[in-house]
């Protein structure tokens, strides 16, 4: 199933990129996609335990996490533009380190989560060692609503909902 | 075909189409707006890890949104070709929200590695006890 | 009226870029300028979709365009793997295992 998922992803992206739909040029697509579907099937998608099922649920919930992170990125810009534009907002800056230990376990989850830290107001990713986050943050209350890990349960909503249920 | 015949397709594409060209045009200058604040915290911030903070969520805020603003200004009819150039445009805009974070967190974890000084005092303790246990 | 928007767009970008600049010729360290050269590259792949607005050939641009945010990526992890070895995390703890005993 997985081999067939890479050549299907693998030829919707030659489609897309030659956008010219006579026999020769999807010939060539099919050939080309098969040789490094062949080649490399095994680089995309970790785990492969996991069913087709599983994979849909995980898509659907990552579609509807998407307008989450995105209002985020806007409040981030809008604290940004704050931050840089007003006296006061200057003055309330105060950047310091804060380290937290994730429950998340597989890389992909994790490599989402740090996204998604960078992405929302004042916090930024630095340094990842396994389970520990070292986040620098901009001021306190974002600290705080770092602290409390609303955006760690979301992602784990998407990628790892059964470690949701035991906590 | 002769000249009239052709104002009127355009014209009656313009029309048809004015909505969506204005959302762009809207989405474009939204971008320009938060790409002024991403400079000028790029200026005006003091070290290095908070013009780290205004160059990582400007720059991908705002790339983001001036290029999806192009990619609706550019729909001109709903035809083959402009649907296929409208996913490339999306494709861009996919691929820079998924590498703008990954690179400021790249340098990030450079710089903090280095001997690079964060702000605080608090910072200055924790980075040096950091060092020392590296070393 | 497209036109007009893609030449003010485009001239706002360039005006925009020059605090940029800036950041890159004063910078204290160097990671200050791999910044802002990061930026200035991906402002570069939507100055290009501009120019094809401009020229009327977007189909063309586009590709252009994600080349260069393709090759801008790759830069700055390069050069930041340059200015900085990162270590793996194996290399790390024995480190500090080495450091603790």
């Amino acid at each position: 199933m997985y081999p067939v998922a890479v050549f299907l992803l693998l030829f919707l992206n030659w489609v897309v990129l030659s956008g010219k739909f006579d026999a020769f040029h999807l010939g060539l697509g099919v050939v080309s996609c098969l040789i490094v579907t062949y080649l490399s099937h095994d680089l995309l998608y970790h785990d492969r335990k996991k069913g087709l099922e599983r994979r849909l649920l995980e898509a659907w919930s990552f579609l509807r996490y998407l307008p989450w992170i995105i209002w985020e990125v806007v409040k981030a810009n809008l604290h940004v533009f704050k931050l840089a534009m007003t006296k006061e907002g200057y003055e309330e800056m105060s950047p310091r380190v804060v380290t937290f230990e994730t429950y998340l376990k597989t890389d992909f989850a994790k490599f989402v989560l740090a996204n998604s830290i960078t992405l929302t107001p004042g916090t930024i990713t630095m340094l990842i060692r396994g389970d520990v986050f070292h986040v620098h943050t901009m001021s306190q209350f974002l600290e705080d609503d770092l602290l409390t890990g609303a955006i760690e349960r979301k992602v784990a909503e998407v990628f790892e909902p059964e470690s949701l249920k035991k906590t | 075909m002769s000249m009239i015949d052709f104002q009127v397709i355009a014209a009656s594409g313009e029309v048809s189409l004015f909505p969506l060209h204005l959302l762009g045009m809207f989405f474009g200058s939204l971008g320009l707006v938060f790409f002024l604040g991403a400079a000028v915290g790029l200026i005006r911030f003091p070290d290095f890890y908070t013009r780290m903070h205004a160059a990582g969520k400007g720059d991908t805020l705002s790339t983001m949104l001036m290029l999806t603003g192009f990619g609706l200004v550019t729909m001109e009819d709903f035809s083959l070709g402009s649907w296929l150039l409208f996913v490339k445009i999306m494709g861009v805009v996919l691929f820079i929200f998924i590498a703008s974070p990954t690179v400021s967190h790249v340098l990030m974890r450079a710089a903090s590695e280095d001997d690079e000084m964060p702000l605080t005092e608090a910072d200055g303790k924790k980075s040096s006890n950091k060092g020392k246990k590296r070393n | 009226m497209i036109e007009y928007f893609a030449i003010v767009m485009g001239a706002a970008l360039l005006v925009l870029m020059i605090p940029v600049f800036y950041r890159i010729w004063v910078g204290p360290t160097s990671y200050d300028r791999i910044l802002g050269v990061n930026v200035i590259g991906t402002k570069t792949a939507v100055l290009l979709v501009v120019i094809g607005t401009l020229y009327d050939r977007v189909d063309m641009f586009v590709d252009f365009a994600i080349a260069y945010a393709l090759l801008s990526f790759v830069t700055a992890i390069v050069v930041s793997r340059y200015l900085n070895r990162t270590i793996s995390q194996k290399e790390m703890e024995t480190r500090e295992k080495k450091a603790g005993t």
